[in-house]
């Protein structure tokens, strides 16, 4: 399979880049690892006539700690650097197993946690558990830059509120209250396969008592989806057994999913109830994992 | 950005130096050049595989700074200037890498088309990863798919290949 004629630059800097995608509108398409835009390109779902790769940025690479703010992710970071950062697996190894369950070891090489976001897919490993940790992503455009709510920054399947000049360029999980999260991925086989289901939970314990909760939804509807319900059911319970199984219930309950190639919309649906049970459990009892 | 000279249809031709197996080679890409198709029909290094060409099967595995990438995936102009190791950089002097030895040994390919890529999976696991469980072997080559052997051999062979080096 050869790809199209498209030109291609290779910007220094975020601002250059920016004003390329300005420029070139919509024939143009950032490009981090290429993963995911490159084989549409062999499928004849995209033709872009201008790429603008910002895979080598070294301003996209960085994963740090800054004291009063948080975790800060760069977008340009892979799958593989997430999975292997001393800064997530000390504060939040939830973040980093949930990249390790992606993909396969050469697609992590390449894959970023930018491209996997602003894909939008809701099949997408990262989203879940970001925003379960309350992380905002830093938007830069040719006109100016803007934090939003990672949660808020999906639109709809492959969409998101991004501006065509704009790109995500970090993300960062504050510090906050949390005291336990991970992520559960469902899928049919144990590597390689995209979530049938994928459950995000983070809690915020306080002597047994759970005082805030998360419960994030992948693969169940068009964007990633928090359980509301759930959550509010959650809050001022004494954690346990029975109250996680009854929180999955009401999770299970909100969710819509569809019917597609890899499971019906019911098997889904209780699938969040199975998920959502073993994630709180997990996130109540072992911290962040 | 490298170097470029446009063509009679207007198209970019971009300069690019990449070492590959330890060897410097300078040469003219088009921007929509992929990695894997640069070494097979550009420097005629064919023993990386294409199958799927989609990222799925692990056929076209080579290290790109050491790492191991679906060379299918990558586009050449973001390899200028980088280091690219294949199959046929395994070997030094005629003597096989010790995976190779093993996967000999072991009779752990069939028809071969995966090997080239298994190679590399396990090369890259065992730079970094000398006494790997039977569980980290599997997961290293989880991105090859292998459409004779059921895998059985090739773990053996990767584990065997761990305690000889
Ligand atoms: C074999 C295979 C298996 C996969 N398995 C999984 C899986 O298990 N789970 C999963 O979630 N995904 C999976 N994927 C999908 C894909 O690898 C990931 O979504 C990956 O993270 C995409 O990142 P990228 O850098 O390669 O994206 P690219 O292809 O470079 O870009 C994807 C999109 O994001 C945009 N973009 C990239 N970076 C930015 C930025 N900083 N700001 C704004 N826009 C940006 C691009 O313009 C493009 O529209 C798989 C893909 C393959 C080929
Ligand atoms: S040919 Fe590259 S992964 Fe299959
Ligand atoms: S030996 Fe034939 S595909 Fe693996």
């Amino acid at each position: 399979m050869y790809l199209p004629d498209f030109e291609y630059f290779n910007p220094d800097s975020v601002e250059e880049a920016c004003q390329l995608l300005l420029k070139y509108g919509s024939k143009a398409k950032a490009i981090a690892g290429g993963t995911d835009v490159l084989v549409k390109m062999k499928k004849e779902l995209l033709a872009p006539e201008v790429i603008v790769g910002i895979g080598q940025l070294s301003q996209l690479k960085k994963i740090e700690y800054v004291p009063g703010k948080g975790v800060v992710i760069g977008s340009g970071v892979t799958h593989n650097e997430v999975q292997n950062s001393k800064v997530l697996q000390e504060k939040y190894l939830s973040v980093s197993e949930a990249a390790h369950q992606m993909a396969n070891n050469q697609v992590r090489n390449l894959g970023t946690i930018g491209g996997n976001i602003s894909n939008a897919v809701p099949s997408a490993d990262m989203p879940p558990i970001l925003i379960a940790l309350d992380t905002t992503a830093k938007i830069v455009g040719a006109k100016g830059e803007r934090t939003l709510p990672l949660e808020d920054v999906f639109a709809g399947p492959n969409e998101t509120v991004l501006e065509h000049d704009e790109l995500i360029t970090e993300f960062v999980i504050p510090d906050g209250s949390f005291t336990g999260s991970t992520y559960m991925k469902f899928g049919l086989r144990a590597s390689g396969a995209l979530a049938v289901v994928g459950v995000a939970a983070s809690v915020q314990m306080e002597d047994g008592v759970i005082k805030d909760a998360r419960i994030v939804l992948g693969a169940v509807s068009p964007v990633p989806v928090r359980a509301k319900k759930a959550e509010d059911f959650l809050k001022g319970k004494p954690a346990g057994e029975e109250i996680f199984a009854e929180a999955g219930v009401i999770a299970s309950g909100e969710c819509k999913p569809i019917s597609d190639i890899r499971a019906s919309a019911e098997y889904r649906k209780d699938m969040v109830r199975v998920f959502t049970k073993r994630a709180l459990n997990k996130a109540a009892n072992e911290g962040h994992v | 950005m490298a170097n470029f000279v446009v063509d009679k249809n207007g198209i970019k031709r971009y300069l690019v130096t990449i070492k590959v197996n330890g060897n410097e080679y300078t040469k003219m890409v088009k921007a929509n050049s992929l990695l894997v198709n640069f070494l097979r029909e550009d420097l005629d290094i064919t023993g990386t595989k294409k199958a799927c060409e989609q990222g799925d099967c692990g056929a076209c595995t080579v290290l790109l700074d050491g790492k191991p990438v679906n060379s299918c995936m990558v586009l050449t102009l973001s390899v200028d200037g980088r280091e690219v190791t294949t199959v046929e950089g395994l070997a030094s002097n005629a003597k096989l890498d010790i995976i190779q030895e093993k996967f000999i040994e072991h009779s752990a390919p069939q028809c071969g088309f995966c090997a080239p890529g298994i190679l590399m999976a396990a090369k890259a696991l065992l730079m970094n990863n000398p006494h790997p469980t039977e569980l980290e072997v599997r997961e290293a080559i989880a991105g090859n798919l292998c459409r004779c052997t059921g895998y059985v051999h090739y773990v053996e062979a990767i584990l065997d290949a761990a305690d000889s080096q």
